[in-house]
């Protein structure tokens, strides 16, 4: 176990560096760049040249990559030219990266607790009028896009609910150690500003978790589907056992496999739901940074952000490929 | 009185938009406390209908079940689902025929046996377990202290078959039913099964309901045997009346479909001629007869009854007589 880890984190650090290869090459064969995105259409050829200069993107590119490589090994990624300018890249990480997290667990967390209960039931009655409309409601969270949801739910919900619908938190005065407004909260014992951090993430979490929710809850009840034919389930009816253990010991547990799986892959289309989910909510993490960053042709803080998530991806994948070795003695003893 | 009364037992499978399908069709048999009655009849007969019906394992949706399933007086067909529930591994046990996928393959050996101490006899986990590992030595399981904490794959094909019994008769239920407990398994390990299910149901007083195709698995252990076919109950008798003179064609057809060591090396083995699929509803005559050697042109216009004949019961218009010709190939 633990040399399949170190195998699959090694497999990552090959992963990050072609990443950033090609991330370096694409980001650059991008149309416009960070010179006409600061000095507008209108600019001055000389002006335009002064600043190519001063970014180094007179460079060939591959003394560019290099140059990046080696600061990038002092922890320096570069200066924001369009998303904060001025900022270095990692402070930008570093502060809109805990919001994105904070998000997407929620949404996933989310996206579980309804998709899974819902799943089950719905597969316990196949064939009922509660399974029909599960299914049609699940279609309907995959079809709709994300962003109509979320204006519905910051134009029409907020109000109704009286939630907020802008930011991470209201101006208060709040102590900040992680970064994690909600933990920041718990850990500095000022529970408003938790409790407020949390009043702002219910409307966008829902918003992202509509599309993994209709996905797991539809992986869930074709899984249970499965498990509820299978011969153990009988012989544990057969046994007399009551129902809630049935459930949780012999069919929850044998049906867990596949939703863990879809779960591990959804957190992939998770960072493609916060860029809409953010910019809508003027949520200021990782998403609302990438499509701010792509406007304004922002190199040093594209690169970072998108290296970043494609190793939260892989690191999640990997717990998930770990978990199953928890789930399922057959792949732990083999 | 007997332990176990069928009565009438006819479960009739209804799917929406398709004809009514009779699994089993008024089945009627007694199981007396330690007897050992066998239910014996190609796949499609209604055996293991007959059984899930018994243990009330069968879909609520899409099933009818009528007669009476009376089981120390109580029929167990009026009892609610919880009534049910408390009941099964307690009083009745059931063995199932694959034992791989009969065993949950992410929990534990132990704590499969132990649920179901903890469920019916009050049993706290520790002391469960301890239970758990007497009851995996007298099924002839070594080492069982290292087999409780193992899983399904990590046993063989036999152990997991003794696993599944002693988890069936945890709790010495009095009732016992093995659907085919011996099919998926290796020759040699059958006849250990079988030696072991017999000494058991000797030693805890337990009646079995044996239900199998083969008649090998009868003849060594069945007491009674009842012969299904097209889900009624064609030949009653004790089992050496019945391996002697077998009355009905069909149980005729399937001892003479079984190939003998003592026979002459180039004789033909006489199989039933054509499949389950080819048998008419018993409404129309006896479904046996398309494919009956002694059908007469009663057989398809008539039904016959269930009536003693000959000393058994038999649900026949044509048995098949001793000192005939059909009747002396088996007995060669």
């Amino acid at each position: 176990m633990l040399r399949y880890t170190i195998r699959r984190l090694a497999q990552l650090v090959g992963v990050v560096l072609v990443l950033s290869m090609l991330l370096f090459a694409w980001l650059r064969l991008l149309p416009g760049g960070p010179v006409s995105a600061l000095l507008g259409e209108r600019a001055t050829p000389e002006s335009r040249e002064a600043l190519t200069k001063q970014l180094g993107l007179d460079q060939p590119i591959f003394v560019q990559y290099f140059k990046f490589l080696g600061r990038a090994a002092t922890g320096d990624f570069g200066v924001s030219t369009g998303v904060q300018p001025g900022d270095s890249a990692l402070d930008i990480f570093l502060q809109r990266f805990p919001a994105t997290i904070e998000l997407s667990f929620f949404a996933i967390l989310i996206a579980i607790a309804v998709g899974v209960p819902l799943g089950y039931l719905a597969a316990k009655r196949r064939g009922g009028w509660f399974d029909n409309l599960s299914v049609i409601g699940s279609l309907i969270g995959v079809a709709v896009p994300v962003f109509f949801l979320a204006y519905l739910l910051k134009d029409v919900a907020s109000s109704a609910l009286g939630l907020p619908s802008q930011g991470r938190q209201d101006a208060i005065d709040a102590t900040r150690v992680t970064g994690f407004f909600t933990l920041d909260g718990l850990i500095t014992g000022e529970f408003d500003a938790t409790l407020n951090a949390l009043e702002h993430l219910i409307l966008p979490a829902i918003a992202l978790a509509t599309i993994p929710f209709a996905v797991i809850f539809r992986i869930t009840r074709a899984a249970v589907l499965d498990v509820l034919d299978e011969d153990f389930v009988r012989t544990a009816e057969s046994k007399g056992l009551t129902a809630p253990v049935i459930r949780r010991r012999h069919v929850l547990r044998n049906a867990m496999l596949p939703v863990v799986t879809t779960i591990g892959l959804q957190t992939g289309a998770l960072l493609s739901g916060a860029v809409l989910t953010e910019k809508v909510f003027s949520f200021a993490g990782v998403g609302q940074a990438l499509a701010i960053g792509f406007e304004r042709r922002d190199y040093p803080v594209l690169l970072l952000l998108i290296i970043m998530a494609t190793i939260v991806y892989v690191v999640v994948n990997l717990l998930v490929d770990l978990s199953y070795a928890l789930i399922d003695p057959r792949i732990r003893t083999r | 009185m007997a332990l176990l009364e069928v009565r009438d037992l006819t479960v009739v499978f209804q799917r929406k938009g398709e004809e009514p399908f009779r699994a089993v069709d008024g089945v009627s048999f007694d199981v007396e406390p330690g007897q050992t009655v066998g239910l014996v009849g190609e796949s499609g007969c209604g055996k293991s209908v007959t059984s899930l019906a018994i243990m009330g394992l069968l879909p609520k949706r899409g099933t009818k079940i009528t007669g009476t399933v009376s089981y120390d007086g109580t029929d167990l067909l009026k009892l609610s689902d919880r009534e049910m529930r408390d009941r099964r591994g307690r009083d009745l046990g059931m063995v199932f025929q694959d034992p791989l996928s009969s065993l949950n393959p992410v929990v534990p050996i132990g704590l499969q046996v132990t649920e179901v101490l903890e469920r019916h006899r009050g049993m706290a986990r520790k002391e469960a377990m301890i239970e758990a590992k007497e009851l995996l030595d007298k099924v002839g399981i070594p080492d069982p202290n290292r087999r409780l904490k193992e899983y399904p794959h990590q046993l063989s094909g036999g152990m997991r078959q003794r696993a599944l019994i002693a988890i069936a008769l945890a709790c010495r239920p009095k009732l016992l039913i093995a659907d085919e407990p011996t099919t998926a398994l290796d020759v040699t390990i059958q006849a250990q099964i079988l030696s072991l299910m017999k000494e058991l149901v000797q030693d805890l007083g337990t009646a079995l309901v044996m239900i199998t195709h083969d008649l090998g698995v009868v003849a060594g252990l069945c007491d009674e045997v009842n012969v299904l076919y097209g889900g009624k109950v064609v030949e009653k008798a004790m089992r050496h009346e019945l391996f002697a003179e077998p009355r009905h064609p069909y149980t005729h057809g399937l001892l003479a479909s079984i190939p003998r060591l003592d026979a002459a090396t180039h004789s033909k083995l006489t199989p039933i001629k054509g499949s389950v699929a080819d048998n008419i509803p018993w409404s129309q005559g006896c479904a046996f007869a398309p494919r009956c050697p002694n059908a007469l042109d009663v057989c398809v216009r008539v039904t016959p009854p269930e009536e003693d004949q000959l000393g058994r019961l038999l649900r026949c218009h044509n048995p098949v007589v001793p000192g005939t010709p059909a009747a002396e190939e088996v007995r060669a």
